[in-house]
């Protein structure tokens, strides 16, 4: 199996605390590696040093063959998009979605600037949104739908890895369920390569198809998902997996 | 002899001043001892029913119909913990502060009653010697120390608005465990707001399922999840995601 990106011993520390702890994990092409973990746990730290965003203390990372270095080129930072967990926050309240994708669009020069519109449009019908949705703002749609905005975003540039830090845990339960099934399909569609953060196990079970589980800046397994959710290796995914609610049985 | 409800909804009907309907005409009781779990998505009107039932609207909300009955007093447990306690104030202060003034103590008494309380919702016996900030404790001690408080009031009913929401998984289990056996121990009737349907079915005997404002289904846990007849109900219970069982069994919920 070809590789997309390799973690290589990455620790991280603020001050005296170490956010991440050597930190080795590998992430196969065309598949979604589930992180989950408990607030504090060094998920996200671990996303933003992948994204770029934080530069680690040590180690390194390879996307593909390349090492991706502490100043990045542009078209390394294509490579690697992100969608955070608030899409209020994450789009500029103050650009159309039209404007919204187009600058990514041209920046990256994906497409010529004709093709523009023709290609946010496809984006947006990717998202199963409306094509009327091109000149509205960002506030005037639901979080759910702001979401899919972000998303269409994230994958107008065409990257080869998606990372999605807790996507859906500001959504209501039935906007995140059509949101994950959104992810299903640009899963099979567009063979998608991903890191999914969550919190929540069952989102992570229903995305993943690998899953590592981090505790206080250390990975503490790293599982194939089937196995994972039926016999875990570590106590403490154990501990993690018990203390999910589950709908009584009839 | 029928059994007297300690809290009664009647025909309740909140709204804001332009005229928007928020609450719409809804009943249910309560009675002694009994958990009922209030579920729906944001927007339906599960918290505004339950400041109503403790008398404290948000500004601008006002009841406009109904009436709730209640003979016994009510406490509430927020979904911020944080939110909930004065950052500028050590827990133990601030224990001691409501047990003082709602049990009418001594304030040595008080310290003594607030340190009890504490003990038994499982914080660090430390605190005995040297008080800490809300800053200093983790998310579960904050909501520890918020039921702590709630509890102070000795209340007939515990009113609890998400108190899981904000803290994880393991945690959230701990709590909800604690929750259980002081209601066993205390007796205190609870109404639970959620929108996971999972905890409320595992907390509560019987259920209420809100949607816009209105009630579109009540009864019986296990016969309501049985037989959902609100299409909007089987859409919660769907949107708890599956997981395969564990070889070997966790610990199960009761």
């Amino acid at each position: 199996m070809e590789v997309a990106l390799q973690v290589q011993d990455i620790t991280v520390r603020y001050g005296g605390f170490t956010a991440l702890d050597q930190i080795r994990l590998e992430l196969a092409r065309h598949t979604t590696l589930g992180l989950v973990g408990e607030s504090g746990s060094g998920k996200s730290t671990l996303a933003r040093v992948i994204a770029g965003l934080i530069t680690p203390d040590e180690g390194q990372l390879l996307l593909g063959a390349e090492p991706l270095g502490k100043k990045r080129s542009k078209a390394q930072h294509k490579q690697i998009q992100m969608i955070f967990q608030n899409p209020d926050s994450s789009l500029n309240p103050r650009h159309t979605v039209r404007q919204i994708l187009a600058e990514a669009l041209l920046f990256h020069r994906i497409v010529e600037r004709s093709q523009v519109e023709r290609r946010s449009k496809e984006l947006l019908s990717r998202v199963q949104l409306d094509a009327k949705s091109l000149d509205r703002y960002p506030h005037e749609f639901s979080g759910g739908q702001r979401q899919r905005i972000a998303i269409a975003r994230a994958l107008s540039v065409e990257p080869s890895l998606l990372i999605a830090d807790e996507p859906t845990s500001a959504l209501d339960v039935s906007v995140q369920r059509s949101v994950l099934e959104l992810f299903h399909t640009l899963q099979a569609e567009l063979n998608l390569t991903m890191l999914f953060i969550s919190h929540d196990l069952g989102v992570i079970h229903a995305v993943s198809d690998t899953v590592a589980v981090m505790r206080q800046g250390q990975l503490v397994e790293v599982n194939s998902k089937d196995e994972f959710f039926v016999r875990p290796q570590h106590e403490y995914s154990r501990e993690l997996l018990s203390a999910v609610p589950k709908m009584p049985q009839y | 002899m029928t059994i007297q409800p300690v809290l009664e909804l009647e025909e309740l009907t909140l709204a804001a001043p332009s005229t928007e309907i928020l609450v719409n005409s809804i009943s249910f009781s309560l009675e002694r001892g009994e958990s009922l779990g209030l579920v729906g998505e944001s927007g339906s009107g599960k918290s505004l029913t339950l400041r109503a039932i403790l008398g404290l609207l948000p500004r601008g909300v006002e009841q406009t119909g109904g009436v709730v009955r209640s003979k016994v007093s009510s406490a509430m447990v927020f979904q911020d913990p944080r939110g909930a306690l004065d950052p500028l104030c050590p827990v133990v202060k601030q224990l001691t502060e409501v047990v003082y003034y709602r049990q009418r103590t001594s304030l040595k008494a008080a310290r003594r009653i607030a340190l009890e309380l504490l003990e038994r919702l499982g914080l660090p016996a430390s605190l005995k010697t040297k008080d800490r900030y809300p800053g200093q404790l983790s998310g579960g001690q904050c909501q520890r120390v918020v039921i702590a408080l709630a509890l102070a009031c000795k209340p007939g009913i515990l009113l609890c608005d998400e108190p899981t929401t904000a803290l994880d998984v393991t945690v959230q289990r701990q709590i909800i465990d604690t929750i259980t056996s002081l209601q066993q121990e205390l007796g205190f009737a609870m109404v639970f707001v959620t929108h996971n349907l999972a905890i409320a079915a595992n907390l509560c005997s019987r259920l209420v399922v809100m949607k816009q404002g209105r009630i579109i289904e009540q009864g019986e846990t296990h016969s309501l999840l049985r037989h959902p007849a609100e299409a909007y109900t089987q859409m919660l219970m769907d949107s708890v995601l599956p997981l395969p069982e564990l070889e070997g069994g966790g610990v199960s919920w009761k």
